[in-house]
């Protein structure tokens, strides 16, 4: 293969793109080397199995892909509210809008939930890591070397431009030749590894390893959505994969699962894709459910209104998730009798979601709400999410959806539920734990800059795309040519850069409160802590809890505050096993990933060779007896007493 | 304590979307042309009403909660119960009050369903016997061929008023979809299928038509204008082409097969006994002929639309 065929040409974008590639590796290549911080990357960071290290690592690259989707959005807007100007031509267009949603659900939103699960999760539930700590890092490699696998396509070999539903035939070997498909293939592919494994792994922890008395109806909220999503990601999951690995081998290999020659089923796509896609909308949406139920608790200096009514209405969420796949495609001329059935599911998520809404209100009957950052990005999220969720219903009516399908009212729909629902949560949760992650808070009036800027201009860039939709403008137009468009279009751009102008706001923030805001004395930041999490010191000792706390209700942290007790019992202080750093997980996930960009490439004798090393790897993992170490007792003391100030 | 209430604006929104509808006379889905439109707007305007209700209730609850129960000083403690933690009564009704309304939505939302699936019938019908178009896709173009007409066009469409038109889709590639917001909702075209698709025009007029399934590189040049015009013109039109048009040879019509951008022309006979698209003999078709050509970029920018649209 030619040196032009390999890397993209003729597009100065991408050249910029490339030359600002080279300049940042090349700093962090300089940086590292001249403060001699090669060894304390690999000892502290790469090698760690630590689920709080793990869980900032995943939020950091996420936080890292938001500035990737939403620079991929800006273009669009830009493009879209500018036609004339020629910035963009169609091909480039398609490229940008499919890597702009594949980065947002697969490489940002979840991520960035799972970060947070990471850190919050066994803190929550009293537990000292994850029940697979090694398995643990590994799916953090698969989803970060997937991502990278994924971004760098835009540079070699050409991006994906197929949608991000990348639906058959269009994404087929036939009409769309390349690696840029191959790319989407294996970067979903090699993540997804990571996100199958993670619910596994989450979903035991929280089984098995929760704090003695903790039953499952005294869990956290948070906790009880994240044991909720891993249901849904262990199900659904493992339908993608199937589906990604049919199309692999149809592209690579020439098999006509899904081709329009030999008789293939490009159909099935989009049922095995919605099979997943639908559950995977509520794999994102459920923590953060649980994170606007933890955040309205604390400000609201209140109990959770109808706790149980909470957790059953997530588990029928979760349910009806597998039962609306259809409604993606009600156009498909499926007929009047399975539309019905699937428009009328579709519907009933409504009501536990329409219990849900109400029962915050409810939390906020009779209490004190305190405006901090999170709360407020906690409380935007209502009214802006009920404007996403009416529309939603809307959309589900099937009849009706035949003219809402593929216009932007379906694109400001699901821009509602997903950034009110998915992104102010990220927003909220990483707010209220920053404390309990870095020991400092974010600074509040920065933050209140950067929530009223994301928050206006979310507002004012998605609000007008339900009437353009109604306009009949489709999704995916990379020109805005009828010209009673144009305006709206115009204010949706203002409103895009009103977003992209918080999220600015918001990662300098981030510098700002790490030079300059007060470093926290106790484990409880915010004060009104309900949760065990808040129960330990700050920063968190690696082995989180020095004694296990016995819990036997909801909120365990507000007596415990009342009765001016700690989980820390010096007397029962005894060794703590604890698992090695290793830096097995990052080497297989590397060489799996080296499979996989041999095999996008359609290198086999290489993609085979990456293949045997990653099974290699996995069969000497097998022989390694390492089963941890213990943490003697006076570490322990010495490190309780410095933290606790004893 | 330092508090600032919430945006008390955001109750206001509801009322910002009346204002929005209220200016809304001028969208196409909400301007509908046809019974089938028509009864798509109906559930539409009915559904919104619902939401609207909603959207009322929920705002001024959550503004109500958000100016009363904030922490300001000087507030009375009376009001404050951090331990209030449910009310059996209340859930029962907010989890009932949804169901009726999802009932009341579910009802008209299955009749329209199984209405649109048969041809409508409104009073000023000419006849009720629909009349069928086969419209079917190819990178990125129209083909509606006329069969009992033996007429085929490519890239426009003209359709009889008040009277029902049975459209076949079916696509020789990617999956598309028919879509005419002012007639009503879309419908997939898909290789290897063949789906159905009822719509009428009651007006006269020209309408915009448009493939709204993404398809790749020449997605946004896959429009089409609608002219809905009497019987009589309609029929002197279809004369006009059988006589002056000339026949589609089947190599003319593997020419335009292959994926690009076309001008509008229309022939008198139609491609239908060439190739059957929708068959599983006929699906694979373009692509076992020209599977090379989809390789080739089209380079395509916003000024080349406008270029196309002088063939108008």
């Amino acid at each position: 293969m030619a040196l032009d065929e390999f890397f993209v040409t003729g597009e100065p974008l991408i050249y910029a793109g490339m030359v600002s590639i080279a300049l940042v590796s090349a700093a962090i290549i300089f940086l590292l080397t001249y403060f001699k911080r090669w060894g304390w990357l690999w000892r502290e960071w790469l090698t760690t199995v630590d689920h709080k290290k793990i869980g900032i690592m995943y939020i950091l690259s996420a936080l890292v892909m938001l500035f990737r989707g939403g620079a991929d959005a800006l273009m669009m807007r830009m493009q879209l509210a500018f036609p004339s100007l020629e910035f963009l031509n169609a091909q480039h267009y398609n490229e940008i809008f499919t890597t702009h949603g594949t980065v947002m659900i697969i490489f940002m939103a979840m991520p960035f939930l799972i970060g947070l699960m990471n850190i919050i999760v066994p803190l929550q539930i009293g537990a000292r890591d994850f029940a697979f700590p090694f398995v643990n890092a590994l799916s953090f490699w698969s989803f970060f070397l997937g991502a990278m696998l994924f971004n760098i396509s835009f540079v070699i070999g050409g991006s994906p431009d197929a949608g991000w539903t990348s639906y058959t035939p269009l994404a087929g070997a036939a009409m769309s030749p390349g690696p840029g498909q191959n790319f989407y293939l294996m970067g979903l592919q090699l993540s997804g590894i990571g996100t199958l494994a993670t619910g596994i792994n989450l979903m035991v922890t929280i089984l098995k390893m929760r704090a003695p008395g903790m039953k499952l109806f005294h869990m956290p909220i948070f906790t009880w959505s994240t044991l909720v999503t891993c249901f849904i990601i262990v199900f659904a999951f493992p339908i993608l994969t199937v589906a990604l690995a049919l199309l692999t081998i149809d592209r690579i290999f020439g098999s006509q699962f899904f081709t329009l020659t030999g008789e293939g089923l490009p159909m099935m796509w989009a049922n095995l894709f919605w099979m997943w896609g639908h559950p995977e909308v509520y794999i994102v949406i459920l923590p953060a459910f649980g994170i606007f139920s933890e955040v309205i608790a604390t400000f609201a200096k209140k109990r959770l209104f109808g706790y149980s009514a909470m957790v059953w209405s997530m588990i029928i969420i979760a349910l009806l998730s597998f039962i609306v796949w259809v409604h993606h495609f009600f156009t498909m001329g499926a007929g009047a009798f399975v539309n019905s059935v699937f428009s009328v599911s579709t519907m009933l998520i409504a009501v536990p979601t329409g219990v849900k809404i109400f029962n915050w209100l409810g939390t906020l009957y009779k209490s004190k709400i305190e405006f901090t950052v999170p709360m407020l990005w906690s409380l935007a999220f209502i009214p802006s999410f009920i404007l996403g969720g009416v529309t939603g219903v809307m959309l589900g009516m099937a009849a009706a959806d035949y003219q809402f399908h593929n216009s932007y009212f379906l694109v400001a729909h699901f821009h509602y539920v997903l950034i009110a629902g998915t992104v102010f949560a990220c927003f909220a949760g990483l707010v209220y734990w920053y404390p309990k992650m870095f020991g400092h808070k974010m600074n509040e009036r920065i933050g209140k800059w950067a929530f009223w800027l994301f928050l206006i201009g979310f507002h004012v860039c998605f609000f007008p795309q339900y009437f353009l939709g109604l306009d009949g403008m489709p999704r995916r137009l990379f020109v805005t040519n009828i010209a009673e468009w144009l305006p709206l279009n115009v204010i949706s751009t203002v409103g895009a850069f009103g977003m992209g102008a918080g999220f600015a706001v918001f990662v300098f923030n981030i510098y700002y409160s790490y030079r300059y805001s007060e470093r926290e004395k106790t484990g409880d930041a915010w004060g009104h802590g309900r949760t065990l999490e808040w129960s330990t010191t700050t920063p968190v000792p690696f082995y989180n809890f020095a004694t296990v706390p016995y819990v036997d209700e909801i909120d365990p942290y507000v007596r415990m505050k009342e009765e001016g007790k700690t989980t820390f019992d010096e007397k029962k202080l005894k060794p703590i096993h604890m698992p090695s750093y290793t830096g097995q997980p990052i080497i297989m996930m590397g060489f799996l990933a080296f499979a996989s960009f041999a095999l996008i490439f359609e290198w086999i004798p290489l993609a085979i060779v990456g293949l045997l090393l990653a099974v290699g790897s996995m069969i000497y993992r097998s022989f390694d007896y390492d089963d941890g170490y213990y943490v003697p007792v006076d570490e322990i003391k010495r490190t309780e007493r410095k933290a606790r100030g004893l | 304590m330092k508090s600032k209430p919430l945006p008390k604006w955001l109750g206001l929104l509801p009322l910002s979307l009346i204002v929005f509808l209220s200016g809304c006379g001028q969208m196409t889905v909400l301007n509908p042309k046809g019974p089938v439109a028509q009864s798509q707007y109906d559930l539409i305007m009915y559904s919104l009403w619902f939401m609207l209700g909603i959207i009322v209730v929920v705002f001024a609850l959550f503004a109500y909660m958000i100016i009363k129960y904030r922490d300001r000083p000087g507030r009375k403690d009376s009001d404050y119960d951090p331990n209030l933690h449910g009310n059996t009564m209340i859930e029962i009704v907010w989890t009932v009050i949804p169901i009726i309304i999802v009932t009341l939505l579910s009802i008209p939302t299955v009749t329209t369903l199984f209405d649109l699936e048969k041809p409508p019938v409104t009073e000023n019908q000419t006849t009720e016997e629909p009349l069928v178009i086969h419209a079917t896709t190819a990178d990125w173009k129209w083909f509606f061929s006329y069969p009992e007409q033996d007429i085929e066009t490519v890239n426009y469409l003209h359709i009889p008023t008040d009277r029902p038109i049975e459209f076949k889709l079916t696509s020789a590639d990617a999956m598309t979809a028919l879509w005419i917001p002012a007639l009503g909702g879309q419908k997939y075209n898909m290789a290897g299928m063949m789906t159905k698709l009822y719509l009428q025009a009651d007006e006269v007029g020209v309408y915009d038509g448009r493939n709204s399934n993404f398809n790749g590189e020449g997605f946004a040049f896959q429009t089409f204008k609608v002219h809905a015009e009497e019987e009589e013109d309609f029929n002197a039109w279809v004369e006009e082409i059988q006589t002056e048009s000339p026949e589609l040879t089947q190599e003319q019509y593997d020419e335009l097969l292959k994926p690009g951008l076309t001008e509008k022309t229309a022939f008198s006979s139609t491609h239908l006994d060439y190739v059957k698209h929708h068959t599983n003999e006929g699906m694979g078709y373009t692509i076992e002929n020209f599977r090379e050509l989809y390789d080739a970029k089209l380079h395509l920018y916003p000024e080349d639309i406008e270029r196309q649209e002088t063939f108008d």
